[in-house]
C-alpha cells in the first residue's frame, strides 16, 4: 500500500514542479503563459455545458427509471455462463453511466460481499479497467462541437463488454 | 447519432418509470440533471484552468515535444498519418500520461485540448474523424496503471493485500483496450464517403 500511496502523493507535486523548473530555466513567462492555457480552458468549459446539461440529465433519469436493475434480473442467467459473478452485473452495467454510482456500487459489494470475495476481486478489477464511457463521449465530443459520433460507441462498447469478461476471467486465472 | 440516443435514452427513462412505479423520481432527475451538469461543470472549471495553465508552461518549455519524440513509434502505430510531433499528438501524450497515473481531474481537460487539436485538422467539424475515434476510445478503456481509489477502498473494507489485484487489473485494462482500438480500426477500414454525404443535408437541418 505504501508504494500507491508514494506515488499518489508525489505525482502531482513532482510533476508540476519540473513543468515549472523546466519552463523557468528555458525562461518562459510561466505566469503569463499560466494565465493563457488557464482561459482557453474556462472558455471550453463554457463551450461544453450544453451538451453536458442535455446528456446527463438523460443519464440520471436513466439511473432513476430503475431499467437497470430490471436489466440485471435478466442478464444473471447469461453472466453465469460467462463466469461471471451475478452480484457484479449492477456495477458492469452502472459503470460506463455513472462514475460516483459505480463507486457507490463497489462499496455495496465489498459490504455486502467483502472486498477479498470473488464478486469484490472482480468488481475491483473490473472498476479499476473500466472508464465512464458514456460520459467520456459526451464531454470530449461535446468540447468540439461533433455530432455524428460515427462508430465510437461501437468500438468502446466492445471494449466494455470485453473489460467485463476478462475481468472476472483474469481474476481467476491470477488470483486463483 | 447522439440525437437518436438521447431522444432513446429520454423516452426509454420514462417509459421504464411508468412501468416500475418510479416515475416520480424519473421527474426529479428530469428536473435536477441541469443542477448536476453545472455543478460538475464548475468543479471541472477549476482543473481545466490548472492544468490548461501548467500544460501551456510544459509546451512552451519544449516538454511535450520530448514526450512526443521519446513515444512517436507508439503514436504511429495508433494513429497512422497523425504528425508523431504536431501539437495533436503533444496534447494526446499528456492526456494518456494523466491517464496512465491515474490523474482523472488532469486526464480530461489535457483530453478535451486533444480534441480542439484534432478537431482542427478535421475537415468535417460536425463529423469525428478518424483519430479522434481512436483518441475517445482510448479514453473510455482508461489504460491506468494505479487504480488508487480501488486500492483505498479495499484497504478501507480490510482487504488482505488491497494491491493483489493489480496484475489481473493490467491484463483486463490492456485487453479491454487493444479490442475497443482494434474495433476502431476496424470499423474505420471501409470508405463510407458516399453515406457521409448522404447525411450532410440532415446534419445542416440540425445545425
Amino acid at each position: 500500500m505504501s508504494g500507491v500511496k508514494l506515488v499518489s502523493v508525489w505525482a502531482v507535486p513532482v510533476f508540476v514542479s519540473l513543468v515549472l523548473v523546466v519552463g523557468v530555466s528555458r525562461r518562459v513567462q510561466v505566469f503569463d503563459e499560466f494565465l493563457a492555457g488557464a482561459g482557453d480552458g474556462l472558455r471550453t468549459c463554457v463551450r461544453v455545458l450544453p451538451a453536458l446539461v442535455a446528456l446527463m440529465t438523460a443519464v440520471s433519469m436513466l439511473r432513476a427509471s430503475g431499467i437497470i436493475e430490471l436489466l440485471v434480473e435478466g442478464m444473471a442467467p447469461a453472466a453465469g455462463l460467462l463466469g461471471i459473478p451475478p452480484e457484479i452485473i449492477p456495477l458492469a452495467l452502472l459503470r460506463p453511466v455513472s462514475g460516483s454510482g459505480a463507486l457507490a456500487m463497489l462499496e455495496n459489494i465489498y459490504a455486502t460481499y467483502g472486498a477479498d470475495s470473488l464478486a469484490g476481486r472482480v468488481a475491483s478489477v473490473l472498476q479499476s479497467s473500466t472508464e465512464t464511457t458514456f460520459y467520456t463521449i459526451t464531454v470530449y465530443y461535446g468540447a468540439v462541437g461533433v455530432r455524428r459520433t460515427r462508430h465510437t460507441l461501437a468500438a468502446a462498447a466492445g471494449g466494455d463488454v470485453t473489460g467485463i469478461v476478462l475481468s472476472a476471467l483474469a481474476v481467476k486465472l491470477l488470483l486463483g | 447519432m447522439l440525437n437518436v440516443i438521447w431522444v432513446g435514452i429520454m423516452l426509454i427513462s420514462i417509459a421504464a418509470g411508468a412501468a416500475t412505479g418510479k416515475l416520480e423520481q424519473v421527474t426529479n432527475a428530469l428536473l435536477g440533471g441541469g443542477e448536476q451538469a453545472i455543478t460538475l461543470a464548475l468543479t471541472l472549471g477549476g482543473a481545466m484552468c490548472l492544468w490548461g495553465g501548467v500544460m501551456r508552461i510544459a509546451e512552451k518549455g519544449g516538454l511535450t515535444a520530448l514526450l512526443a519524440k521519446v513515444l512517436a513509434p507508439l503514436m504511429r502505430l495508433l494513429f497512422p498519418g497523425l504528425d508523431p510531433s504536431g501539437a495533436a499528438c503533444r496534447a494526446i501524450l499528456m492526456n494518456m500520461a494523466a491517464n496512465f497515473l491515474g490523474l482523472g481531474n488532469a486526464a480530461t481537460p489535457l483530453g478535451i485540448r486533444a480534441m480542439n487539436e484534432l478537431s482542427q485538422l478535421n475537415p468535417e467539424p460536425q463529423s469525428a474523424s478518424r483519430h479522434m475515434i481512436t483518441f475517445v476510445v482510448l479514453n473510455t478503456a482508461s489504460i491506468q496503471f494505479l487504480p488508487t481509489t480501488v486500492a483505498t477502498l479495499r484497504l478501507k473494507y480490510g482487504a488482505e493485500n488491497p494491491l493483489n489485484i493489480l496484475p489481473a487489473v493490467w491484463l483486463t485494462s490492456l485487453g479491454a483496450a487493444a479490442v475497443a482500438i482494434a474495433l476502431s480500426h476496424l470499423f474505420a477500414l471501409p470508405n463510407k464517403k458516399p453515406q457521409r454525404q448522404a447525411s450532410a443535408s440532415r446534419r445542416k437541418a440540425k445545425a
